[in-house]
């Protein structure tokens, strides 16, 4: 049965409230979800301020700057800071995206942030994404061919090479799956919206012939038709790509070969 | 505690080769729904406030008691398909399975009597 309830060692209770900036005029509230899982104790949510005079222009500039000067326990993590990795994706003000191409001038208020939901949490700000990646590694993410010509790279026209884009985009963020009902609830055996959206990818690549083994792959109750189209994914993916679209796609082609 | 791959994990017992029919069929009976359902509402609303004789009359005409009967079969056809997508989403192992089965078992007895009041109004 599916759990409606945190389980009582989940639960957040008030956090640390960390001093305001002294003698700064323009300042802000920061209020972000701490765990460790070496304290036992449960998580809880601090409270930091900081002058936004001194602060960068995005939430990443925000977090890089508390855990800089004001708290170096705090946990997250982050790369490219330019919205290619995927790596520093966290739940901000309520959406999922990347710390790094979010604008601390898009939030109102206080600014909430938490780890991506429904994940085991490692630490902080740091989703355990082992079962997301393993699943995505399950779709074949790469080209398989059986003809063994040409011998050099494979050529595609314009149109077909076309039909990748809005896909090849994905920088697996994981930012949509978690944002989705349907993977919260059955996350162990759908696939999400991220890895169906790769597995579009491959399956329409013109120079890709396995299009029916991923197909047959994916015909199954749970790791395909759990999606129920609540795009929750279109809306918070922040590279702006429509994964509904691809699973609807994907639906389309399991219907015309069996139909 | 399992001691099981990452990938074990993810693939599990591999694909069920089943899905694609109960998507198609949940479209079928949608597309059959926007037809009927507005038959069925007009013509059950056309029998509301009634007494007992005016509605044996008016369900002793043929269109009538088809879209009646039309508008269960295919309704409650549609209703347990999606009640049975629920119940997947949020009820797992031998309770979820026993629900799919009550789920079945209540839609059938609805149509049988439904469609049993029908005919007997009917005929």
């Amino acid at each position: 049965m599916a759990q409606f309830t945190l389980p009582k060692n989940s639960r957040i209770r008030t956090g640390k409230t960390w001093p305001k900036p002294d003698g700064a005029t323009n300042v802000r509230k920061f209020q972000i979800y701490r765990w460790s899982p070496d304290d036992g104790e449960n998580p809880r949510v601090d409270t930091y301020f900081l002058d936004m005079d001194k602060c960068g222009p995005m939430v990443l500039d925000a977090l890089i700057k508390i855990k800089n000067e004001i708290d170096p326990t705090l946990t997250f993590r982050r790369s490219c800071r330019e919205g290619i990795c995927g790596s520093c994706a966290m739940m901000i003000d309520g959406i999922n995206t990347l710390a790094c191409i979010y604008g601390l001038d898009e939030i109102k208020g206080d600014v909430t942030i938490y780890p991506l939901p429904h994940m085991p949490v490692v630490k902080d700000l740091i989703p355990d994404l082992t079962h997301f990646y393993a699943q995505h590694a399950s779709i074949m993410p790469w080209l398989e061919t059986k003809t063994n010509k040409p011998a050099k790279e494979w050529r595609q026209s314009i149109e077909d090479r076309k039909k990748l884009d809005g896909l090849y985009e994905c920088v697996m963020c994981a930012s949509c799956s978690t944002s989705c009902p349907s993977y919260w609830w059955n996350g162990d055996r759908y696939l999400g919206p991220a890895a169906l959206l790769h597995a579009y990818r491959w399956i329409i690549d013109s120079r890709d012939e396995a299009t029916g083994e991923r197909l047959d792959e994916l015909e199954d109750p749970f790791k395909l038709y759990r999606c129920h189209t609540i795009m929750n994914c279109a809306k918070t993916c922040p590279k702006g790509l429509n994964p509904a679209a691809a699973i609807a796609h994907i639906k389309q082609m399991m219907v015309e070969r069996t139909v | 505690m399992r001691y099981l791959t990452d990938r074990k994990r993810a693939v599990g017992s591999g694909s069920g080769s089943e899905g694609t029919h109960h998507h198609w069929k949940m479209m079928v009976s949608s597309i059959c729904l926007a037809v009927i359902a507005p038959f069925f509402i007009f013509t059950f609303g056309a029998g509301l406030g009634s007494s007992f004789e005016e509605v044996q009359a008016f369900l002793s005409r043929p269109f009538v008691v088809l879209v009646l009967a039309l508008g269960l079969i295919v309704g409650l056809n549609h209703f347990r398909m999606e009640i049975d997508e629920a119940v997947e989403d949020y009820v797992h192992g031998l309770a979820g399975k026993l629900t799919l089965i009550a789920v079945s078992a209540v839609t059938y007895l609805l149509m049988a009597v439904g469609l049993f009041a029908l005919l007997k109004l009917a005929i």
